[in-house]
């Protein structure tokens, strides 16, 4: 099996004017590809800081992060853009659909900056949003949506571009068990098709359903 | 990313809030307005005049008190000391090149029965006068002859306007008016000539010179026409009546004018007025394009989440930024297309009073401006979009 993530001895850092705060300790992390990760920690453990990191949206202070073997450091705003785009895709406890734009034209806006054309945009998105059982939803707007439609049209978005690395950050955390536990059927089922998932959460019943679990406490893995 | 995608994106956000986006445009709708409309009035003014003097002929010379476009203004603070024997003295020396006609000018009240007809131009003209104001056209009667005009005789030329007020569509020739408190028949009345900013050359009444002097005890004189006879002589003739005149008359006294001078004088004035008005009026597009920044800034921050879902799914600095600044343009675009509208709108209305002229290049200007603003005032908040930080906008609350 190929390693999708390898981290070495990542350190963050954060400063402030007079006091310096260390988010993550030396750490060492190498997710296969297929692998569905549950990363588990209380608030301000620095699990959101490892998934920020993993995702390219923030960089380490220190340590070598490799994305499918290849060094992430010293790329600029515009690689790391492209990156994120193509090879990485992220679900957020908050949904972050964009108002008043379509379910469709929602899962379509990676596609736009990834430079496809409008009209096979549309296909892509609407293959996407099959996967997540949304046919019959292209043309609705998020607030005509239940909080977990909304989130599997955030997943669907996050599927488009078949990236090699699924990021959720919390993706149950605002939703009812019941829909909870649909959005964890379609993890699941993503998984068993062989994508690669890392998955942040603070519900044990939620992060037993992966297929391993990492615990991060005071920025250390335990 | 294309342009007219970003454009599209761009129309949706605006339309999501009408009312705040019709109140931020508003600024450059009133500046892009103001500024057509009001350079459609100095150029329709400017045309109107243009036209009126032209109707005049181009052999026709004035000679006036005081000088156009020197230090002192004409009929100013110099005192006029235009007599009728410097128009005799001119005709004398220049029979053979030019006709010559003094006229003065009163305002005064014409009486018809019990119509009154207030703030008439009484014009006091030679007989010549119709044979060199070309502009001067007879639709009923005659002008009076020399004959007349020597025994003093009571004939007036009327108007057009004077012709519908007093008679309206009655019988005009050989009724008797009351000009200035004396009797005057009636002998002639003249088409239209057209009025602008409700000065109405046609409100006027033409009087043998000698009989009006006489009336008003008027000694000096507000022109004397020159006329060349031949076109090529228009040059030699000014410089002639400019040496005749000045054996009596300093410099500041008088001037002789050529219709092409009296043109650039006024084509100078309205040019200094489309000038300041137009500055004035691209003032309100500065304003605007501060609304906008200000509109532009607060709708960033409004959708700081928004930017960082954007970022962390691939879009660049450079996407975000121009998102954001064809946005701001799309604003101030609408706002120049609604101007240019209503501008050409109310200079059509305003035309049915007075000549209005909309020329191609105050659209485009105004245009161009409106868009440009949008650029300058965009820049800011477009930059500071692009540059959020991802993380942090998508944990703005």
């Amino acid at each position: 099996m190929s390693i999708v993530v390898k981290l070495s001895k990542i350190n963050k850092i954060y400063k402030t004017d007079e006091v310096s705060f260390q988010a993550l300790k030396n750490i060492d992390l190498t997710i296969k590809k297929g692998e569905f990760i549950a990363v588990v920690g209380a608030s301000g453990s620095g699990k959101s800081t490892l998934m920020h990191i993993i995702g390219l949206l923030d960089k380490p202070t220190s340590g070598v992060y490799e994305l499918d073997a290849k060094s992430t450091s010293n790329l600029e705003e515009n690689k790391l853009a492209q990156i994120r785009n193509k090879k990485i895709g992220f679900v957020f406890q908050s949904f972050n659909l964009l108002p008043r734009t379509s379910a469709l034209e929602n899962v379509a806006l990676p596609l736009m900056y990834a430079g496809i054309k409008a009209s096979e945009r549309e296909n892509l998105a609407k293959k996407a949003l099959e996967q997540v059982g949304l046919s019959d939803k292209l043309p609705s707007h998020p607030n005509q949506l239940s909080g977990g439609q909304q989130q599997r049209v955030a997943i669907a978005r996050a599927l488009v571009m078949h990236p090699d690395l699924l990021l959720a950050d919390e993706p149950t955390g605002n939703l009812d068990s019941k829909a909870g536990n649909e959005i964890m059927k379609i993890f699941k089922k993503l998984h068993k098709e062989g994508k690669t998932i890392i998955m942040i959460t603070h519900e044990d019943n939620i992060a037993r359903q992966a297929q391993r679990i990492i615990r991060i406490k005071d920025g250390e893995l335990e | 990313m294309d342009i007219l995608e970003t454009g599209k994106s761009a129309l949706t956000a605006i339309l999501a809030n009408r009312i705040r986006s019709f109140l931020t445009v508003l600024g450059i709708v009133i500046g892009v307005t103001s500024v057509i409309l009001l350079i459609a009035i100095v150029t329709g003014l400017q045309t109107f005049i243009t036209n009126q003097i032209q109707g005049l002929g181009a052999n026709l010379l004035f000679v006036i008190p005081g000088r156009i476009g020197g230090a002192r203004s004409p009929g100013g603070v110099q005192a006029n000391r235009l007599v009728f024997s410097d128009a005799i003295n001119l005709r004398n020396k220049l029979a053979s090149e030019a006709e010559i006609s003094a006229a003065i000018q009163r305002n005064s009240t014409l009486k018809f029965g019990n119509k009154i007809d207030h703030g008439v131009a009484v014009f006091g003209v030679e007989s010549n006068y119709p044979k060199i104001l070309l502009a001067i056209k007879l639709l009923e009667g005659r002008f009076f002859k020399e004959s007349e005009a020597q025994s003093f005789r009571k004939v007036a030329v009327i108007g057009k306007t004077v012709k519908e007020n007093l008679f309206g569509a009655g019988r005009t020739l050989g009724q008797i008016i009351d000009v200035g408190g004396l009797k005057y028949t009636v002998i002639g009345a003249l088409g239209g000539r057209g009025s602008i900013f409700g000065i109405d050359a046609d409100n006027a009444v033409y009087l043998p010179f000698m009989t009006v002097q006489r009336q008003f005890g008027i000694q000096n004189l507000n022109t004397i026409y020159i006329s060349a006879l031949r076109p090529e002589d228009v040059k030699d003739v000014q410089n002639k009546a400019v040496g005749i005149m000045k054996k009596r008359l300093s410099e500041d006294e008088f001037s002789v004018n050529s219709q092409e001078q009296v043109l650039s004088t006024i084509s100078q004035i309205t040019s200094v007025l489309t000038l300041a008005l137009g500055g004035i009026a691209a003032i309100s597009l500065i304003v605007g394009g501060i609304g906008i920044m200000n509109i532009m800034l607060v709708s960033v921050t409004e959708r700081t989440r928004e930017i960082g879902l954007r970022k962390a799914i691939g879009a660049k600095p450079s996407d975000i930024l121009s998102q954001f600044l064809i946005e701001a343009i799309t604003l101030s675009g609408l706002g120049g297309i609604i101007g240019v509208i209503l501008g050409i709108g109310f200079s059509l209305v305003i035309g049915r009073f007075f000549t209005t002229t909309v020329p191609l290049w105050s659209v485009a200007l105004s245009f161009g401006f409106s868009m440009l603003v949008g650029v300058i005032f965009g820049v800011a908040p477009a930059i500071r979009a692009s540059r959020l930080d991802p993380i942090q906008a998508l944990r703005y609350e």
